[in-house]
């Protein structure tokens, strides 16, 4: 049979970021598949090495919109590794609730596009509709629904005021029944079964292979999570589980993400009942010269920050990796053999996060090859239509597009950043 | 923790006599400096004989070469091992440890994009994600990168 190359993306391939498949085939099934990337890449480990200490957490919240917690606090942790700072513990169980906040919108967030990829618009228009209420509380106690700005090198930025705990509290415990509605939707649904069980497989060997982390890994039956195995901020003080899957198909990864959600709302609860009035920063000074770690378990697994000083007031090197980084290449071990129509809901399980995988992209427009960019696109498609036309009249006009080209109407040129 | 002492123990045993200097200021954490030739075989060792997990590489231009580590994360003891290699500035080269950890293919990449690192035997070394009109030759995240680059 021939072999067929269908390209998704690199726009709106399945998720609202840009990332390009290849997906060779045959008939229905899928061959190979390769994965393009490049198109969300911004340059942020370079632009933290020109930036100070403080100044980081306000860059890296931006690498990803979703974690937008867990990125500046892998930071601070790296960096209070350098400096041996004790964080105060109010601050340590401040910054457990919003991170265990933002996996829970994460989660739904996920449940919600996974449902739309599958086709069940139901559990799509649900998840987001109980997501809704877990934004709302993060914007009433940190001022945004999401980069909270709360991470700072030694605590928190910002208290959480006794008048939020209540509604904190009251949310979480709406979110239970919510949840079981969830399992019960998703987890007892034969449509749900036929379309996930045995689909996409991560066999824990392929699992461990990859270096895949999160509930990718954890639905594959590794039993990793860093809030475990390298307790930082509050989670050694806390009583949850980590749950994991033995199956490592794509209904594996969904009943992770449906009992983490049990898990979270257990740990919110929990911080709230134990936290102490106190302190929320402990006032670091200077950074010194050396070299820290700092991890975090972010809603897709861990994020591993590392951070190396001369003493300065700025890193002389700022190294993520967000966990998409390591559980995007799974796909290489989780398509092949599938069909096409899997492929998509397959590629959503991972819940794979492009801005988070890439990071940097400093663009130069007078050197080498020129990309063909949208003008060019128009330019090419308005020609083709007055070719067409032209062959009727026996002439190819110059476009419109194209005069304005030549007149000197170009696209924004970005000089090295 | 016992199991953890044990665990570093046992690396310091097994890389005995290729170790150039190694230091571990906090528990959990273990920097080991070794020479680039012994690389394969000490990766071997953490990856496939102790199970470590492969986490990620880092690249780091320094006054005196190209350092790149490799960060193993053993999670049942909560320990990150952190091998390090220094490579000469002018040409920059290291055996890839592609082969021997499925993982590492991209990385490798892009610590060749952007810091300009060889990666000796790596299966797949094309451009990952700088813009396909990026000049060759030129590493963004070089110290000079900026200052006598045009």
């Amino acid at each position: 049979m021939k072999r067929t190359i269908i390209p998704i993306g690199p726009y709106h391939p399945l998720q609202e970021e840009a990332g390009f498949f290849q997906l060779q085939v045959e008939g229905e099934k899928v061959l190979d598949i390769d994965v393009d990337l490049g198109y969300n890449h911004r340059g942020i480990e370079k632009i933290c090495e020109a930036r100070t200490f403080d100044q980081i957490p306000f860059v890296v919240e931006r690498i990803c919109g979703i974690c937008s917690t867990s990125h500046p606090l892998a930071y601070v942790q790296a960096v209070e590794e350098i400096a041996r700072v004790q964080v105060p513990e109010r601050a340590l169980y401040i910054r457990t609730i919003i991170a265990e906040l933002e996996r829970l919108h994460s989660h739904l967030l996920w449940l919600g596009l996974a449902g739309h990829f599958i086709g069940y618009n139901t559990v799509f228009m649900w998840a987001w509709r109980y997501r809704e209420p877990v934004l709302d509380i993060m914007e009433e106690m940190t001022g945004n629904r999401q980069n909270y700005a709360m991470m700072k090198i030694g605590g928190v930025r910002r208290d959480i005021l006794e008048q939020d705990l209540p509604k904190i509290r009251k949310m979480a415990e709406d979110l239970r029944p919510v949840l079981d509605m969830f399992v019960g939707a998703v987890m007892d649904d034969p449509v749900i079964h036929a379309r996930t069980k045995g689909v996409g497989v991560l066999t824990p060997e392929d699992a461990r292979r990859y270096g895949a982390v999160g509930p990718t890994a954890r639905a594959s039956g590794l039993a990793i999570d860093v809030r475990k195995d390298d307790p930082y901020a509050a989670y050694d003080r806390l009583d949850w589980k980590v749950i994991t899957w033995e199956s490592g198909d794509v209904f594996a990864k969904a009943a992770v993400r449906l009992l983490e959600i049990a898990e979270s709302i257990k740990i919110v609860l929990q911080c709230l009942d134990q936290m102490k009035p106190g302190e929320i920063d402990a006032k670091v000074k200077e950074i010194p010269p050396g070299e820290g770690i700092g991890r975090v378990e972010a809603p897709r697994g861990e994020t591993f920050h590392y951070v190396r000083s001369d003493g300065s007031n700025r890193p002389v090197r700022h190294k993520v990796r967000a966990p998409s980084y390591v559980n995007v290449p799974t796909f290489k071990a989780t398509c092949i053999g599938q069909t096409v129509s899997d492929a998509t809901i397959i590629l959503a399980a991972v819940d794979p996060c492009y801005s988070c995988t890439e990071r940097m992209a400093v663009v130069d427009a007078g050197a080498g090859k020129r990309p063909v960019e949208q003008y060019d696109l128009v330019a090419l498609s308005q020609r083709e239509g007055q070719k067409m036309l032209g062959s009727l009249a026996g002439k190819v006009a110059q476009t419109t597009l194209e005069k304005k080209l030549a007149e000197g109407y170009r696209r924004i040129e970005w000089k090295a950043c | 923790m016992k199991e953890r002492e044990e665990l570093v123990t046992k690396i310091e045993e097994k890389l005995a006599g290729k170790v150039v200097s190694s230091r571990r200021d906090i528990p959990n954490r273990m920097y080991v400096y070794i020479e680039g030739e012994n690389l394969p075989e000490a990766v071997r060792l953490l990856f496939d004989e102790l199970s470590g997990r492969y986490v990620i590489l880092t690249g780091v231009d320094t006054p005196a070469g190209v350092e790149v580590l490799y960060h193993f994360s053993f999670d049942g003891v909560g320990l990150v091992v952190t091998l390090r290699v220094l490579l000469d500035k002018d040409k920059p080269e290291i055996d890839s440890i592609t082969p021997i950890v499925r993982g590492a293919e991209w990385i490798e990449r892009e610590i060749h994009e952007l810091l300009g690192v060889e990666f000796v035997g790596h299966p797949n070394m094309r451009r990952l994600i700088l813009a396909e009109d990026w000049p060759e030759g030129v590493y963004p995240l070089r110290r000079s990168y900026g200052k006598n680059t045009t």
